[in-house]
């Protein structure tokens, strides 16, 4: 079946690192050149926008590269244009997605993790083509992807109860504290962790009604494209989440300074960004989510469970609101 | 030059705001509200000539000797020179901050910090008059607002943050709290000593240290927090507090040595502030303007509303970032809303913030005057109908007679900027999706307020405005465990409250 972005086993101009290495054993006995029984289908990497597949509309696109520098594919080079598409889709979804009950929300993303367990090999496939892994180790990365979603999954409606308060005010009024979501957040994925980060950035958000537009790894874009063609076929509404590939250095300054992006999670902005990136989010007073400097972006362990799934990435895109009203009268 | 400001005001007034006609009484005169002078006394406070920087637990002159005068802006005399801090005193400042917290403050358990914290709370109690009555002087408030809000809930501050400190293992769940370092914090001249507690109070009983810069026009109430410190035997470096103009607030946020910035005040500042401390591990929390909407829908209770609207936005001068400064009246209900209005303003008594009577104080300064006046000859410029009361300002001063502006467009100035000051802009709507619409139209989103007697629309109102703090039936009301502050650009982070705690922990895992 030709499931899209399934690795390609094929010889050719193109093709997952499992291909790769197959591609270099079989040359041994088979001919380069030799005509292979099917023709497959290749899969083309297309942004993710307002729940559809554009191509980006620049036209560009760039050729991302294996672990080992084999070619997988052309990924879109999404241009500024694009961006402001996603930031528009996500404003637009953002009401309907927030106004979900938590607890529908909590059985949509599950339900991601549902699909995701699906095309699990497909992952696997990807994330060891994107980052050179053998298929256990990017097993292990895939297994504790899907699980990490039903880690968060299940926060939508508890996250509330933890964070929330009854304030008990020294006079005679009503008083308390919920959290609600803040609006379009800008998640800059990880470079390094193609497919466990990614999602370990964009779920946190996503649980208490946030919608997002995401710009993925460059060096290591596929994984988050077939993770668009997951959320495509969820029950995620459209514009609820937003991909983007392409050059971060092209495509996070302007995300910075859009003024209806409410919040950034810079975590994979990289170095030489960092500075310029919070001094333009400042302009408008974005919440930041930022990763220490002492930690460095390649050497963070995405499989550490506690450190990588924390309730406070949850509240780094919560506003909390209190309402007071008098008793009695 | 204060006559000269207070004329220009005055000469805004249309002759017909001078006349009440709205009494019933069928002879255009407003009933007589003179109160006899009642005039607190300002002997409880005794001033020095000379105020130095408290650093490590002593009052040290600026590196340079440089001082500058704060000024009573009831009477424009100046009530003490305070040392101008520099660069190199805000780095002295930070070093000792260091210390305290490094080898003292940080090491002491939660059980003696808290013990502290209440130690201030009751000195805050004990000489609670004498703060008030220098508040007063220091920033035009009146003394019936310093005295039963500003210093007893600066007191319940202190008191309600000295219980979490020994119980840090409680607040978050399956996190320990530990304490960020050292703490920067500047804070405004509105409610300079409540805000000083706001600031002080969480962080101290996390663990953390201080740097407080007050506000350079009221850095006296600081000051003498500063004795309260050393009354209550409070370690040296664990609070320090430098005065000085804006560019030492620059040089604390952007001091190497510190690990925490917070900021209360306008959202320009705050945005070179959030500037300062990018690309740093540095946390920040701000607290900025807002331009609140307090909507009134046509079954509320009038008269309640309208104490609810006047205490929004003439509360401290309206020279509050949450105050409700655009009223969004519903269209059935605007015109016996307005008169009364008008008629509850004819009776708002503005002059000496000593006086117990005066409900209206001085404005903070001059140039604050100056910014409302010019906001005001705006919305008349733009087409917005002014209302003053007939009232008469003391002599010398910086007064301003409390302000409603009706006729007021969404793209008037006065329905945009924060005034800061006692202006109100009535806008109207007809339906509650209107109400939502308008009163989300803003850049800012610090607190809302909602009066209706439908306890659904209530809720529903609250779930769709966007801002910090929402008030039903009620407005600026505030509390040591309520925590506060803003959506958008009204900043990030709350006060008071667990909230208010979580803004100088780090947490790590148990």
């Amino acid at each position: 079946m030709a499931t899209p972005g399934r690795p390609r086993p094929s010889p050719g101009r193109t093709g997952a690192s499992r291909a790769v290495a197959a591609r270099a054993q079989a040359a041994a006995v088979v001919p380069v050149a030799a005509v292979p029984a099917r023709i497959e289908v290749r899969k083309t990497y297309k942004l993710y926008i307002g729940g559809t597949f554009p191509r980006t509309e620049s036209g560009r696109s760039y050729l991302v590269t294996g672990a080992d520098g084999a070619p997988l594919a052309n990924a879109c080079r999404a241009s500024r244009k694009d961006l402001r598409d996603a930031v528009r889709a996500a404003r637009k979804a953002f009401d309907g997605w927030a106004a979900k009950t938590a607890m529908n929300r909590g059985q949509v993303l599950y339900r991601v993790a549902e699909l995701m367990e699906g095309r699990r090999e497909q992952f696997v496939a990807e994330v060891s083509a994107a980052e050179g892994l053998s298929p256990s180790v990017s097993r292990a990365a895939v297994d504790r992807a899907i699980d990490r979603w039903v880690w968060y999954a299940g926060w939508a409606d508890k996250i509330g109860q933890v964070l929330g308060s009854s304030n008990p005010v020294a006079a005679p009024y009503f008083n308390f504290t919920i959290p609600e979501p803040t609006g379009v957040v800008g998640v800059v994925a990880p470079e390094t962790s193609s497919l466990l980060g990614l999602v370990s950035r964009l779920a946190p958000p996503l649980v208490t009604g946030n919608t997002v537009v995401l710009i993925a790894s460059e060096r290591r874009p596929l994984p988050a494209v077939t993770l668009a063609e997951v959320l495509a076929t969820s029950d995620v509404p459209g514009g609820v989440v937003n991909v983007l590939t392409g050059r971060k250095s092209e495509l996070i300054p302007v995300l910075a300074a859009h003024s209806d992006v409410d919040a950034l999670d810079t975590w994979g902005v990289p170095e030489d960004l960092r500075l310029a990136t919070e001094q333009s989010a400042a302009e408008d007073i974005k919440r930041l989510l930022r990763r220490p400097t002492t930690v460095a972006e390649a050497r963070f362990d995405w499989l550490d469970d506690a450190a990588a799934e924390r309730p406070e990435w949850i509240a780094a895109f919560l506003e909390m609101k209190t309402v007071w009203h008098p008793i009695g009268g | 030059m204060p006559g000269m400001v207070t004329d220009s005001a005055s000469s805004l007034v249309p002759a017909r705001a001078r006349s009440v006609s709205s009494w019933g009484l069928g002879d255009g005169q407003a009933i007589p509200w003179d109160y006899a002078p009642s005039p607190e006394s300002a002997e409880i406070v005794s001033l020095k000539e000379r105020y130095g920087l408290f650093i490590d637990g002593r009052e040290v002159a600026a590196s340079d000797g440089e001082t500058f005068a704060s000024v009573n802006p009831a009477t424009e005399q100046t009530l003490a020179h305070v040392a101008r801090a520099t660069a190199a005193d805000a780095d002295k400042a930070v070093r000792a901050a260091r210390r305290a917290q490094t080898r003292r403050w940080g090491n002491l358990s939660g059980r003696e910090r808290a013990k502290y914290l209440f130690r201030i709370a009751r000195i805050l109690q004990e000489r609670s008059r004498e703060f008030a009555v220098l508040e007063s002087m220091d920033s035009g408030k009146p003394i019936k607002e310093s005295r039963d809000v500003d210093v007893p809930l600066a007191a319940a501050h202190f008191w309600y943050y000295a219980g979490w400190a020994d119980k840090l293992d409680y607040a978050f769940p399956g996190r320990r709290a530990r304490p960020l370092g050292v703490a920067a914090q500047i804070i405004p001249w509105n409610f300079p000593l409540l805000m000083l507690s706001w600031k002080i109070a969480p962080a101290l009983a996390a663990g953390n240290t201080v740097v407080l810069k007050p506000a350079s026009t009221t850095p006296l109430s600081a000051l003498l927090f500063a004795d309260v410190c050393r009354q209550a035997d409070l370690p040296p470096g664990v609070v320090n507090i430098i005065t000085g103009p804006g560019e030492i607030g620059m040089a604390l946020v952007t001091h190497p040595g510190v690990d925490k910035v917070a900021f209360t005040g306008s959202t320009e500042i705050g945005k070179r502030i959030a500037r300062g401390v990018a690309g740093t591990d540095k946390a920040l929390t701000l607290e900025l303007g807002g331009k609140a909407a307090n909507i009134v829908f046509d079954d509320a209770p009038l008269d309640q509303a309208v104490e609810g609207i006047v205490n929004g936005i003439y509360f401290n001068q309206g020279e509050v970032c949450c105050a409700g400064s655009r009223l969004l009246a519903q269209e059935s209900i605007v015109e016996p809303l307005i008169d009364k209005l008008k008629d509850r303003l004819s009776t708002i008594r503005v002059g000496d913030p000593l006086d117990k009577n005066t409900d209206v104080g001085a404005i903070n300064s001059r140039a604050q005057l100056e910014k409302i006046t010019e906001l005001v000859a705006s919305g008349v410029a733009e087409g917005a109908e002014l209302y003053q009361p007939a009232c008469d300002l003391p002599d010398r001063g910086y007064f301003f007679r409390p302000t409603l502006f009706t006729n007021v467009a969404q793209s008037h100035r006065i329905a945009r900027e924060e005034i800061f000051g006692p202006v109100l802009s009535v806008l109207t709507f007809r339906t509650p999706d209107e109400a939502i619409e308008k009163a989300n139209n803003t850049v800012y989103g610090l607190s809302a307020g909602v009066w209706t007697d439908k306890g659904s629309r209530i809720l529903e109102m609250v779930s769709r405005l966007k801002a910090g703090v929402v008030w039903a039936n009620t407005f600026n009301r505030f509390d040591p465990t309520s925590p506060f502050g803003g959506y958008k650009e009204s900043g990030f982070g709350r006060e008071g409250g667990l909230h208010g705690l979580l803004a100088y922990v780090r947490l790590e895992d148990r």
